[in-house]
């Protein structure tokens, strides 16, 4: 048993938080591959929205460390405050550099790395959002032979982020998240030789 | 939009270890064992704006132009800091360990990777609303002279003193922010006397060694750029300083786990990331 893929990115904005509220809890529990998150979020917010989407799934989902190691099985979510970048040995560096597209953590940030750890073994995905954050991180995961998915524009709550990944690089799938998540869940199954 | 230079490939990791020795042997400046995906991505952004092409012609211009090479050094050391940042991490010092400090009848703090000062005066208001500010001693060290410069000036851009004095708030402070500095147009300049009992000095903790035996060590958001054995290093170095029963503040993501010392310590707060020496 192989599988093509090692691990999704994912970046949202406005309107994300209801959107993971949705895509999460979807995931069944053999769901394989990690899931990182970076959701753009105000700097002092506490964590209790992380809590709630853990209870509401079968994942376990939490906020990131510095150094955690990734895993199959989990969701990681970016901490406020902090970029958060991936290290050649799997496991999460965070850093409080300058924002990048006003945001930090950025999505960008996190794709650009995680692109450069796990090239063409990686799924990237741009969700709802009314910035340009995640454009740049998905052409490069592009660029280094990974998959791109964005988030239909028109089903988006917000659809300038959708808007701007798709006109930044070639994407290989624009669908509404009602069809994303059975197309990860397809991804996620390891191929049988 | 320029497209970036692809620093993706393995011989760019090979390319990034032989610069970061160039630097050590030149400069004398050790970041070869700070976070790999840290300092690509800061070279990566170098690259884009120097017009260069490869992080080989980095480590030429590094060996042979000082202006670059001290531009690059900037460039690896990150200086974002805030006064009060983390506003309920102050909170908590100043309503559980500005009461172990004042037991002391002399207290030694230590900030360790202090950027530009906006940590240290944030401290040192705290200790004077506390009554302890006239019997106590901050070490305010770093290893970038720039940051280090300005933190000693002390003047900081008015506007942003807006959102400190929201901070100053949340972390329970008694009076009013404005007390502590003087607006002048744009600029806001601390007060001479927060500046009085503070010791700023360069001290790089990958490569000095212990200065003084301290009460209390605040490092915060600087282990987060070390991997795992420089982390098990400087926290040796902590440890060698602290007095027994001292007090360590990481950054709010950061821990002791990396450390073979972390027996050794109490932890005081889980969500505030303090610990204490054990006797
Ligand atoms: C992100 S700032 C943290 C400032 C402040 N402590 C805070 O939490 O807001 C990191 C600081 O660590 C300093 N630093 C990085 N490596 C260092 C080293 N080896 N020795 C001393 N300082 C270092 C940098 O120059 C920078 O000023």
């Amino acid at each position: 048993m192989a599988h093509k893929y090692k691990a999704i990115v994912m970046g949202c904005s406005a309107g994300g938080l209801s959107l993971m509220k949705e895509l999460l809890p979807a995931l069944p529990s053999d769901f394989t591959l990690p899931i990182i998150i970076v959701q753009h979020i105000s700097a002092n917010s506490d964590n209790i929205w992380v809590h709630l989407l853990n209870t509401m799934s079968r994942l376990h989902i939490k906020e990131i460390n510095e150094k955690d190691l990734i895993q199959p099985g989990n969701v990681y979510v970016a901490p406020p405050n902090y970029h958060v970048l991936v290290e050649n040995d799997e496991t999460f560096s965070l850093s409080v550099d300058e924002k990048v597209n006003y945001a930090r953590p950025s999505i960008d940030v996190l794709f650009e790395s995680a692109s450069h750890v796990y090239k063409d073994q990686l799924i990237g995905i741009v969700f709802t959002g009314s910035n340009h954050d995640g454009a740049a991180g998905l052409r490069k995961i592009k660029e280094g032979g990974g998959l791109t998915i964005v988030q239909e524009p028109s089903t988006a709550e917000y659809s300038s982020m959708p808007l701007a990944a798709i006109a930044a690089t070639k994407t290989d799938h624009i669908l509404p998240l009602e069809k994303i998540i059975p197309l990860l869940i397809n991804l996620s199954n390891p191929i049988h030789p | 939009m320029p497209s970036l230079p692809i620093v993706n490939s393995e011989s760019s990791d090979i390319e990034i270890n032989l610069l970061l020795e160039a630097i050590y042997q030149k400069y004398g400046y050790d970041f070869r064992q700070y976070s790999e995906a840290h300092i690509r991505r800061r070279l990566t952004n170098r690259l884009m704006l120097s017009g260069l092409s490869s992080i080989s012609e980095i480590q030429h211009n590094v060996l042979h132009d000082p202006v670059f090479a001290s531009q690059l050094l900037q460039d690896l050391s990150i200086t974002v800091t805030e006064m009060f940042r983390d506003p309920p991490f102050y909170k908590y010092i100043r309503e559980n360990v500005i009461p172990i400090l004042k037991t002391y009848s002399f207290i030694k703090i230590w900030h360790a990777g202090c950027s530009t000062g906006e940590e240290v005066y944030s401290m040192a208001i705290l200790l004077k609303e506390e009554g302890l500010y006239e019997r106590s001693t901050i070490y305010a060290t770093d290893f970038n002279e720039f940051a280090l410069d300005k933190a000693r000036e002390g003047i900081y851009a008015a506007e942003i003193m807006k959102e400190y004095t929201s901070n100053y708030q949340q972390a329970g402070g008694k009076k009013s922010f404005s007390d502590y500095f003087i607006a002048d147009y744009d600029m806001a300049i601390m007060d001479q006397s927060l500046k009085k009992r503070v010791v700023w000095a360069n001290h790089n903790l990958v490569t000095d060694s212990v200065f003084a035996e301290m009460n209390m060590i605040l490092c915060r958001n600087v282990l987060i750029y070390f991997n795992r054995d420089l982390q098990n290093r400087v926290q040796k170095l902590f440890f060698d300083s602290l007095t027994n029963g001292g007090i360590l503040a990481l950054g709010s993501k950061e821990s002791l786990r990396f450390s073979t010392l972390e027996d050794h310590y109490q932890e005081l707060d889980k969500k505030y990331r303090v610990f204490k020496k054990k006797y």
